[in-house]
Formats: C-alpha cells, structure tokens, sequence
C-alpha cells in the first residue's frame, strides 16, 4: 500500500519531466511552416494549439485530460457508461493529425502487442527449459552451448540479428515478405497464413533476445537452489530427479524469474520501437518515432508518459507477485 | 640438513613467490577462456580502428562514382557503397566514434553513479532522496526520452558547437546521465555494509577525515562492482548509441558511426548486404568481447571464487 502510494507521486513527477524537456526545448510547432505564413497567421495558430497560456496552465491541462477526460471517453466508448457530457470534455489533440492522440494509439496497439507479446511469450517458453536443463548439468556441453548461445543473444542487438534474418529469408531464400504488410486483415486461411509468414521473422528475432536474457537467469537462479539443504532432504526422502527438480527446485527458482519477467515487460515496449522499426511493423514504436520526427509534441507526451506508467505499474506488480510467491518476504 | 636451513629454504619460497592482489586477478582472469578472448577481440579492434587508418589511408569521405557498389577489390578491401565511400574507411572511421562515445558515457555514468552511491552509502540523510532519485531514473523511459532529447536539441547545439561535435557531446551526454542508476545501487550497497566494518571504525579511531576514508578505505574495496559495471557500460553505450543512430536520430549521415553505416546501408540490403553485415558484426564482436571481459572480471574480482 505504501508502494502504491509512492508511485503516485513518482508519475506526476516523471509526467512534469517529460513535459518540460519538451517545452523548454527550444522548438517551434510553426517552424515548419512555409515561410510565406505571415507572423499573425503563426499567432493564431499557436492560440489554436493552447501555446499562449504559461507552462502551468497546460501541464495542469495536460494532466486533466490525460487523467480525468481520456479514461472517462474510454468508459464511455467501452461500456457505454457516460459520466458528465463526453462533447464538453477537451481531448489531447495531436498537432500533426488534429485527431485524439488516444484515438491513434488505440489504433496501434494491437499490431505491437501481438508482436511483441508473442514474442515475449515464446521468449519465456523457450528460455524456461533452456535455463533447468543447463544448471542441472552444469559445464557439460549442453550448457556451454547454452551459455554461448545466450551470450550471443544477449550481445548482439536485434537490430543487427533482423537484419541478418531479413537478409538470409527474405532477400536470398525468399522465404518471407521483408516488409511487414499492416493492412493485411486476416478474413481467410490464406491471408492467415500470410500473417503467420510476415510475423515470423520479427517475433523470432525479439524472443531470441528476451530468451537469452531470461534463460541465463533461469539458469543461475536454479543452481542457487541446487545445493540447499531441502534439495537434499527431498532427495533423502526418496524422491525421484524428477520430481525434486521439477517440483521442489523449480518451484523455488521460478520465484525470482517471475518478477523479472514482470520488470522486463515494460522495457520489451522499448525494444519494440526499435524491432518494428526493422521490419516496418506499423505498432506503437513506429507512432513514436513518427511523432518525434514530426514533432507531434501532445503524441510523443502521451506516448512517453504511457512507457513511464508502464515501467511503474509493472514494477509494482513485481514487488506484489514477489511477496505473493515469497512468503519471506513481507512489505510492511 | 638441519631444519632452520630447511625453514630459510621455505621462507625464500615465500618471499620470491610474494603475490599482489592485481596478480592473483589475473591469475584468476587468463583461466576465463572467454574473457581472455574477449580482451584479445576488444584490443584487436580497438587497435585496428586507432591504427588502421594509418595503413588503409583512404579518404573516408571521398566521393567516386565511377566506383559505386563494388564487391570487395585490393584497394577496397570491404567495398564500396552507393556513391563510391570505401567501406573499410567508413568501418575504421565510424569505429572511432562508436568506440569514443561508448568509453566517454561509460566514464560520465561511473562517475555519476559511484558518486551518488558513495554519497548515498555514507551521508545517512542524503541516502533517502538519492535512492528515490535513483527509482525515478530507473522509471523513466529511457529510449523514448533519449529520442525526443537528441530531437529537440540538436539544432540548437549544432549551432552552438558545429554538427559533429554537438551531436558527438549531446550523445555521450544523455547516454551518460541516463545510465549510471545501476552502478550507483550497487556501489550503495556495497559502502553500507563496508562502512561498518572494524577497519573503518580503526581509521576513525585515529582521527583520519571523512573524505581520506572514503577515498583511502572505501573506494578500494569497491572497485571491483565499479570495474564490473564499467565494462557493462561500455556495451550499453555503443548498443544505445548504434540504436540511435539506426532510428535515424543519432550522428547526421555524412559522419559515420557503425550505428549510422547500418541504418544507411539498411536500404541497399538487396543491393550490397555487405554494408549491413560488416558495422553489424563489429557492434556485436565489440559488445560480445566486452560483456566476456565483465564476465571475467567478475569471477577473477570475487575473492570467495578466486584460487578454485
């Protein structure tokens, strides 16, 4: 609880960072206008856009849009629960669509969460079995492959593995599409299968990474528990290898994994922007990187502020999920 | 044979086989195959990229259009790219920069972090806030916030310091202040439970100042976490600087890094996939042979693995 408590303070506190790098910098939503736009045009724009008030007025703005008129739209379009008239309440707007930028991320998030949650899930699949089988036979040849292979993956950034995978797949077996098609919808088994090829290469490319992270630590947490005095018990007991590692060690190995897998969820968001960047995903990184080069200021605000409310509340649930499965350890 | 030449025999033994702490690392340190193959790799390349332009003295920025696209010939060991750039010139020159930022933000982020450690660990109410401004940082989102940062200041410090030089100083600068959480928890943790120990008491018994103590007694039991998340750095920093650079938003693309070569030669892989491979494998060899050396090092650093 006192947690909780603290994270409120730590998200206003991140949401006024984000917002005054972006407003102290030194950056003009007009400056890109041609230069024949004379200087009272410029004005009445920067009005439309609410840049005449001072920065607290529209940090205050920003905060009561975000907090209280975005999450009561979405009730309403959610579940048709309507508090107060939804035409009334103002929306975070983006300056270079003039659409909701709730709207625009809405429209994005699937594409990112099938691709990296996937994924993150064949990441954690593989990377589970991978880590038992090598602690349990520390240095031999398994493991040493293992350990290297990991390295490898966790050495190598994806950008550089997508763009070797595009090059052997797409471009000299031809294998799958190098572009990933986003207006593909998936109404028959061919476009189905379709989906499945162009996915492929950029849930492979990101579960070979989460992979190689987790499995190293799977692999440590385990041999931390191989030597403890229940293992031994459990094997005097006349427990059979099986069950002893796959119930008594694991059990207590997995604890320490599972909120690193929870910790590592917001960061995959991150390394999405860089994954779909490859391969042309049109997910929330993309909506990122477009908006930073456009210098759709409200877009990039709400985007950031979205990664830091992620990063927290994951953060959160590890420490809760910890406590859960730990009964050692207790918040007070 | 009497048992006081024996003992004289056994004493010089001792004495000529008198051990320091750095010998007994490396000793430890050269039975790590990988590690000692990870400072052969890092010395090669760095070596190779400092030196190599001496001996393959191509202009890396000469244009010549006449030799656009070529595979690999005697004079361009690596080929050429779209308008005629030697790859192995760009390679070495990029190799300069990536290598530059990666060990300059390492330096800003260790600092920083041993600092605020240090400072945490031993002032009792500074640890408090420090420690929750270390959370915040640990919350921000790093990669979007190194984006919109380089984004909005570039043009203002490119002004200020010329194109190269500001971006050069604004990414081993953002790279720097947004890294060095780690190492300060970890130097943190390690001061409190130094701090506490009986020769620090000794050395405040006999009047030795503060910032003697912190400098004489406890920086050198730390060093071995800093050494560890130095060489940690380093990786992140030429991987944080390369994804920049891939995004579009690093070095401008007349000034090669490994990160800008990739980007750029990413959209000519159907043409000459060699320009994306040869930058690719150098940002991996780099970052593999560096995480290899901390490997190393953290096993050789442990007492409690040391002489096993």
């Amino acid at each position: 609880m006192r947690r909780l408590l603290l994270a409120i303070p730590t998200l206003l506190v991140i949401s006024f960072i984000i917002f005054a790098i972006l407003d102290l910098a030194p950056n003009d939503p007009t400056g890109n206008l041609p230069m024949t736009v004379p200087p009272e045009v410029r004005e009445k724009i920067r009005v439309s856009l609410g840049l005449d008030q001072p920065m607290h007025v529209r940090f205050g703005m920003w905060l009561i849009q975000f907090f209280v008129n975005e999450p009561l739209n979405i009730l309403h379009e959610a579940f048709g629960i309507s508090i107060g008239d939804a035409t009334e309440r103002t929306r975070i707007l983006s300056w270079a669509t003039r659409s909701p930028v709730i709207d625009l991320i809405i429209q994005r998030t699937p594409q990112t969460l099938w691709v990296v949650g996937l994924s993150y899930l064949f990441g954690i699949l593989i990377a589970i079995p991978i880590g038992i089988v090598s602690a349990y036979k520390q240095y031999s040849w398994f493991d040493q492959v293992g350990t290297f292979i990991s390295m490898v993956g966790f050495s190598v950034p994806t950008f550089f593995t997508g763009m070797v995978a595009i090059i052997i797949f797409s471009v000299q077996l031809k294998w799958f599409p190098m572009i990933y098609d986003t207006t593909l919808s998936v109404d028959s088994w061919q476009n189905f299968v379709t989906q499945v090829k162009q996915m492929i290469m950029p849930v492979s490319v990101l579960a070979l990474y989460n992979a190689s992270q987790l499995s190293r630590f799977m692999r440590a947490s385990i041999l931390d528990n191989l030597n403890l005095d229940y293992v031994r018990t459990a094997r005097a007991k006349g427990r059979s290898e099986r069950v002893v590692l796959l119930i008594h060690v694991l059990r207590n190995s997995l604890i320490p994994v599972v909120t690193l897998i929870a910790l590592g969820i917001p960061t995959i968001f991150s390394g999405a922007i860089i994954t779909e960047q490859i391969f042309r995903v049109n997910g929330l990184g993309q909506l990122l990187i477009i908006a930073i080069e456009g210098a759709d200021i409200p877009l990039v605000q709400t985007l950031t502020f979205l990664f830091a409310i992620l990063i927290v509340l994951f953060n959160l649930i590890a420490d809760v999920v910890y406590g859960i499965l730990d009964p050692r350890i207790r918040y007070d | 044979m009497t048992d006081i030449a024996k003992f004289e025999e056994l004493s010089q033994e001792a004495v000529s086989k008198h051990r320091s702490l750095w010998g007994d690392v490396w000793i430890q340190f050269r039975k790590h195959k990988g590690a000692l193959t990870g400072v052969f790799v890092f010395s090669f390349i760095t070596l190779a990229v400092f030196i190599g332009p001496y001996i393959h003295d191509i202009d890396p920025s000469a244009i010549n259009f006449k030799k656009r696209n070529l595979g690999p010939t005697l004079s361009h060991p690596l080929g050429t790219d779209n308008i005629g750039h030697d790859t192995l010139a760009q390679m070495l020159a990029g190799g300069q920069v990536s290598l530059a930022v990666g060990f300059l933000a390492m330096m800003i982020a260790l600092i920083l972090g041993t600092m605020i450690g240090i400072l945490a660990g031993f002032i009792k109410s500074l640890d408090g806030p420090l420690m929750r401004l270390t959370d915040l940082f640990l919350a921000l989102p790093i990669l979007p916030l190194l984006l919109v940062i380089i984004l909005l200041f570039r043009d203002t410090l490119r002004t200020l310091y010329g194109p190269e030089a500001g971006i050069f100083m604004l990414i081993v600068f953002v790279i720097g202040i947004t890294s060095w959480m780690h190492t300060a928890r970890i130097v943190r943790s390690d001061v409190l439970g130094i701090k506490e120990r009986e020769f620090v008491t000794a050395a405040y018994s006999i009047g030795t100042r503060k910032s003697r103590i912190i400098f004489r007694h406890i920086l050198p039991n730390i060093l071995s976490p800093i050494m560890v998340s130095a060489t940690l750095g380093i990786a992140n920093a030429i991987i944080t600087e390369s994804a920049l650079s891939f995004l579009g938003l690093g070095f401008p693309p007349d000034f090669p890094t490994w990160g800008r070569l990739l980007y750029d030669g990413a959209n000519f892989i159907q043409i000459t996939p060699s320009r994306v491979i040869w930058p690719g494998l150098f940002i991996a060899l780099t970052v593999l042979s560096v995480n290899y050396i901390g490997d190393g090092l953290r096993d050789a650093l442990d007492p409690r693995l040391r002489g096993r």
